[in-house]
């Protein structure tokens, strides 16, 4: 992420005409969303707002969503929804593997700032993975809810990922877990970027395994899955998650390493989920 | 847009997608706030946004219309020191001085919300601030001092004023 890019002098000087929209409520934000074209969405802007600043992004509109309506975290039975504006910080006590993977998140005043949407529609970052939030929402089963083109939709999270048409995001619904595990390998820095992390939950659908830093976007381990309800050991299981991923070189560590790595960590979220929450 | 900074009330006529951090260094000429890095990796833009910590270079100014700025300008005079700077000078916790200013504001919303901050608790306050020189132990013992309430304004050197610039090359211009 701290990837420098050609141009690195600030200009303000083309963000003067971009049209900057600022809803107050979810059904303006949906109406001024239209079909996402030419839309730039800004919510807490961690990620957006350097390619404005730097000139990258030249959007005719940005939509800022922060007088929306869209956060805060609703309990209804043993299911959370939560607000694709709630911050990454809010979601620090959340269920884990949730709570752990949104505290490994940049500091303190990143994710006092950073959403979970931002995060959920985070572009694949060039140098580091990002959107770390996402390997703990597919453990989850999370129902991710959007706007856009053709209306609402309310979809898995796996296919909001693997989707590329552009949609506002609105929440997320989540299931409590029974049992939750997680394990990761940081690279130490001003702030612990995640190399790969694995998350595992079980809810009242199974047992799900959610791969950060093993793909360009949160992977959903279901060789694992399977091999795991075939009977295997947690050991097999866990080499089965290179089947489910797309490994890449990138500033933080080579494909090479995180070959080696993946398997290892997957046993160990397994095992920390054995061990219980 | 019309924020208060430093206590003052000031409009500002930027465009509403301008960060804070330019907003305050061009348009208002303060400059405590650095730019780093311009894109959130090195703390030095930090300042407080109603009173807690954030980078100023990730905020629009439309994300902050109403809101109480503090800087570095805000905190104390070099008369009248705040703790967290008192002890940064006590400590030696400054060389080139650019990450300074993100630091102690930083520092200043910890204290703030955990008056008795631990160790644990500054570093990690602090983690996303980046100093190229000290090595971080002076600031962490400047920090670790300032949340115990155990600085001596008193002790701070009064701030060196030159009375004429000296001609140190002979010979030159100057
Ligand atoms: C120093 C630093 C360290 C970081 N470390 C990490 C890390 O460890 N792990 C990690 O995962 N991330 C990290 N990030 C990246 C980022 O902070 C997070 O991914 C964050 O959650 C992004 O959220 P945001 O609201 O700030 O995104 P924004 O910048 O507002 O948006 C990001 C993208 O999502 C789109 N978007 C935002 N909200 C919505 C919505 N509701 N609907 C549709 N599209 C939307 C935007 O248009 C943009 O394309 C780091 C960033 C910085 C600056
Ligand atoms: S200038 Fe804001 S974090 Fe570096
Ligand atoms: S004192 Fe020079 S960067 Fe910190």
């Amino acid at each position: 992420m701290i990837a420098f890019e050609e141009e690195r002098r600030v200009t303000s000087t083309s963000l003067e005409n971009a049209e900057l929209v600022l809803p107050t409520s979810r059904d303006e934000a949906v109406h001024a969303f239209g079909d996402g074209s030419g839309v730039a969405v800004l919510g807490g802007g961690t990620i957006l707002m350097p390619e404005l600043s730097y000139g990258r992004l030249r959007p005719k509109r940005v939509l800022l969503l922060q007088d929306a309506g869209l956060s805060g975290v609703a309990r209804n039975g043993g299911s959370l929804t939560i607000g694709a504006m709630t911050t990454v910080a809010e979601l620090e006590q959340g269920p884990e593997p949730l709570g752990t993977a949104a505290r490994n998140v940049a500091d303190h005043e990143i994710r006092a700032q950073a959403t979970l949407g931002g995060n959920l529609c985070a572009p694949a970052g060039g140098a580091t993975p990002r959107g770390d939030l996402q390997a703990a929402l597919i453990a989850l089963g999370a129902q991710v809810k959007t706007a856009g083109k053709d209306g609402e939709r309310t979809e898995p999270i796996e296919d909001f990922l693997a989707a590329p048409d552009r949609r506002l995001v609105l929440e997320v619904e989540i299931e409590e877990p029974q049992r939750a595990g997680y394990a990761a390998a940081h690279r130490p820095h001003a702030h612990a970027y995640t190399i790969v992390a694995v998350c595992a939950a079980e809810t009242s659908a199974g047992l799900r395994v959610g791969l950060t830093g093993a793909g360009p976007s949160g992977v959903r381990a279901h060789s694992v899955e399977d091999a795991l309800a075939a009977g295997a050991s947690t050991q097999e299981a866990a080499q089965k998650a290179l089947d489910d991923a797309q490994l890449q070189d990138d500033a933080l560590a080579s494909a090479w390493y995180r070959q080696r790595l993946l398997p290892v960590l997957v046993r160990r979220a397994l095992d920390d989920l054995e061990g219980g929450t | 847009m019309r924020l208060t900074v430093n206590g003052e009330p000031r409009d500002l006529h930027s465009p509403p997608l301008t960060s804070l951090l330019t907003a305050l260094r061009e348009e208002l000429e303060i400059t405590s706030p650095k730019a780093g890095c311009h894109q959130g990796g090195c703390g030095a833009c930090t300042v407080l946004v109603d009173g807690e910590a954030r980078r100023s270079c990730l905020l629009p100014l439309a994300a902050v219309d109403g809101a109480a700025i503090t800087t570095l300008e805000g905190l104390g005079t070099s008369d009248n020191l705040s703790s967290v700077q008192a002890a940064f000078d006590e400590h030696y916790a400054a060389q080139c001085g650019f990450c300074t200013s993100g630091f102690i504001m930083a520092a200043t919303a910890l204290i703030d919300r955990t008056p008795k901050a631990s160790r644990e608790d500054i570093l990690t306050a602090l983690s996303g601030h980046v100093c190229r020189c000290t090595g971080y132990i002076k600031i962490v013992s400047a920090v670790e001092a300032a949340a115990k309430g155990d600085v001596h304004p008193e002790r701070v050197e009064p701030s060196f004023e030159p009375e004429e610039a000296e001609v140190l090359i002979p010979g030159s211009p100057a």
